[in-house]
């Protein structure tokens, strides 16, 4: 038995009868390996910063004088025509709008979405228990397809607009919610399930009186920290693709001088926006979740 | 005492159930009216009519497929034959696909399934199996077109120009050149091009070569000149989407690595029980706001301005927008760690910089490791993005090739390259943190 428990080679059993011998023996050893994990993370991060510093165009310590130059240029400019602001302020809100929509609709769609998926997919509660590898899957070819392909593809099809940029958030947002959804369902107390289905409630009754109101605060407080991440993914796509506040931004970045108080009225427009976002969902899931 | 209780008890629960029910009513009619608000604001109804249904036909088909072009000259009489009509695809002289036949001017092309096309002196003619021959001879300028009357809707008849779309093929007639394609199945010349010597070659016959063969090339084996028309591929250069693949994954390691090395020294000062300074504190969380606040978006703009493009901009910029995040989370779980064992360190003697190694590092490991692990994962995809913005890795190869709207085979090929990335760093990330967090 002792020779099940401690290996079947003798030399690799710790000397009960010198303990401090062995502690010390099992810290070098903890050590060693802690050591050479080091060396070998920092001689990946020094390789791999000098071959990306090869491979870019501009070398880095050209670059890094130069980082402040093209910020305060634009904002050298702005300020001489800070009286325009506020008009641009005015002017771009619009497009800030739509981007709030594109992210809120995304959201929507996304998390009515990844509610069906991850109850499909939670042992215990879905529906059919032999396709949960199935919902399984799908949610996880979801989450691993990046927005801007599915935004530059519906783009082609559908022409430009907010709407490429609302299916390809939705469907990412449909895949990462679902996964998180399910995580939480999971945990989900099968109590007042089985009493709904004691009294002959269906599977949606069930899950809509039995689960639901269990997850909803952790599932309110997933989608909201869902939209902060959408409402920046929606700018992303608006500059690459079509729509919203990041095309204005692109095309004000395209104009070059003479525009920059643009750039600036954008940028603050965008960086408020994402700031107070940020704020209210913070406030309110620390509210759903520790219910204070 | 129940007598008393129950009316006003019956009460409240009467007013909560009907409070519910509102609810239940109320919410789904607020998100619907939303989501026509929403419909309206981004004119979904005209989008039905501008949606290019064609295009969606063309890039499926060329998802799976691919088409060879057979053009002919009508000035000089010239046949081309190229695949994808890409020069790159162009079958050399003396070369020709075994469904092309050429005896003197006349070509024949077997579109299969009884559809024929014959390009010869007098104009083109193209057999159709339950229909009839249409036939085109040029008069003057003009294709005069003789088929089988009424002519069908999937014959076009223009002044200049005479097309005709089949299942096996499409063709058309112009003054200046006809051209048949044909639809095939398959991503052709995806392992050689047609100027290699093992284009063509079944897998036994490279198999054999590269075991007992005779070197093509004198100077080198058969299977390191294989490996390298491969690697050399000049259609769907695939040494050049490996390294992009490469420069993505290096983005999301460099920027991940640097901001969590960066954010866990600066998620000290923000952190309630280890920076005891208010106005620091305060001063490190706004910065942390800041950096978030600005978003990734317009790191990277700034950031491709002064180091211009390629994978170290997108690293740096991952780098600058994780700091923020790391900076917050790690804070946060720096100020829920148990302060006993940090007592316990001090005990000992321990100066700041040991309490924190020895009471604070073990305890916030996991919380950390997971973090950075779920961010490598999710910043191959950002890295895609960030890629296609400063011009470097895959997204750049990927947009690239959507804005020449022809290569969709090509966008096809990136689409699965990214999404098994994505799935290889999602698996990779998973296992990493199994092992390193749970102890195997």
């Amino acid at each position: 038995m002792v020779d099940i428990a401690f290996g079947p080679e003798r030399g690799k059993r710790p000397d009960l009868a010198n303990n401090r011998e062995a502690y010390m023996e099992m810290v070098r050893r903890k050590r060693m390996y802690g050591g050479l994990l080091l060396v070998i993370f920092v001689a990946l991060m020094a390789s791999g910063w000098m071959l990306a510093d090869d491979r870019n165009a501009g070398g880095f310590w050209q670059g890094l004088h130069q980082v402040f130059e093209f910020p305060s240029e634009v904002f050298a400019e702005a300020w001489q025509k800070s009286a325009n602001l506020p008009a641009l302020f005015w002017k771009h809100l619009p497009a800030l709008i739509e981007t709030l929509n594109i992210a809120a609709v995304a959201t929507l769609i996304g998390a009515l979405a990844a509610m069906a998926l991850s109850l499909l997919a939670t042992r215990g509660l879905a529906r059919w228990p032999r396709m949960i590898p199935v919902f399984r899957r799908t949610m996880d070819a979801l989450r691993a397809v990046p927005e801007i392909v599915i935004a530059l593809v519906l783009i082609y099809i559908l022409g430009g607009g907010p709407v490429p940029a609302v299916i390809a958030i939705a469907l990412h947002t449909g895949g990462a919610l679902g996964k998180l959804f399910s995580e939480v369902a999971e945990n989900a107390d099968l109590k007042p399930v089985e009493g709904l289905a004691s009294v002959g409630a269906n599977w949606s009754q069930r899950m809509w009186l039995g689960v639901i109101p269990q997850v909803a605060p952790n599932w309110l407080s997933y989608a909201l920290l869902r939209f902060e991440i959408n409402v920046r993914a929606s700018a992303i796509l608006g500059f690459v693709g079509e729509g919203g506040i990041g095309h204005d931004l692109k095309l004000a970045m395209q104009w070059g001088q003479g525009r920059y108080d643009q750039v600036v009225a954008i940028f603050l427009l965008l960086f408020l926006a994402i700031v107070a976002i940020d704020r209210v969902s913070d406030h309110y899931r620390h509210k759903l979740v520790k219910g204070h | 005492m129940t007598a008393t209780l129950a009316p006003t008890l019956a009460d409240t629960v009467t007013r909560g159930f009907a409070r519910k029910r509102r609810m239940a009513f109320a919410i789904p009619a607020a998100i619907l009216a939303y989501l026509v608000y929403a419909a309206i604001s981004f004119d979904v109804a005209s989008l039905v009519q501008r949606a290019r249904f064609d295009n969606a036909a063309i890039l499926l088909s060329d998802f799976w497929s691919h088409k060879t072009h057979v053009t002919r000259d009508n000035r000089t009489g010239k046949l081309t034959v190229a695949i994808e009509g890409e020069s790159k695809g162009t079958y050399p002289p003396g070369m020709l696909p075994d469904w092309v036949s050429v005896s003197g001017n006349v070509t024949t092309i077997d579109l299969g399934t009884g559809h024929v096309v014959t390009y010869d002196d007098a104009g083109a003619r193209m057999v159709v199996p339950g229909y009839g021959t249409i036939d085109i001879r040029p008069d003057g300028d003009k294709p005069v077109l003789t088929a089988p009357e009424p002519i069908p809707d999937w014959i076009a008849v223009a002044e200049n120009r005479i097309g005709v779309t089949t299942p096996a093929g499409r063709f058309t007639y112009t003054r200046s050149k006809v051209e048949t394609f044909r639809y095939q199945a398959g991503w052709e010349l995806w392992f050689f091009t047609l100027d290699s010597p093992f284009y063509g070659k079944g897998f036994g016959e490279l198999v054999a070569l590269t075991t007992t063969g005779d070197r093509i090339d004198p100077l080198r084996s058969n299977l390191g000149y294989m490996v390298s028309e491969f690697w050399t591929n000049r259609m769907w250069r695939h040494g050049d989407v490996v390294w992009a693949i490469f420069e993505t994954i290096l983005m999301a390691f460099l920027g991940t690595m640097a901001a969590a090395i960066v954010a866990l020294p600066l998620s000290f000062l923000a952190a309630r029980n280890f920076m005891p300074l208010g106005p620091l504190r305060f001063a490190a969380r706004r910065v942390f706001d800041f950096i978030r606040g600005v978003d990734g978006l317009i790191w990277t703009i700034i950031l491709s301005r002064a180091f211009g493009p390629g994978p170290m901009t997108g690293a740096i910029a991952i780098a600058i927008t994780d700091t923020g995040t790391f900076g917050k989370t790690f804070s946060e779980a720096l100020e829920n760690i148990d302060e006993k064992q940090v007592e316990g360190v001090r005990s000992t003697g321990a100066n700041g910089l040991l309490r924190a190694r020895f009471g604070v590092i073990p305890q916030i490991t996991p919380v950390l490791l997971s973090q950075v692990l779920y961010y490598l994962e999710s910043n191959t995809r950002s890295a895609t993005v960030i890629g296609a913005i400063v011009g470097g890795g895959i997204g750049l190869l990927l947009t690239q090739a959507i804005i020449t709207q022809k290569d969709w085979e090509e966008v096809a090929y990136y689409m699965v390259l990214i999404i098994l990335m994505v799935m290889l760093m999602d698996s990779l990330s998973g296992w990493l943190r199994k092992k390193l967090i749970k102890g195997e």
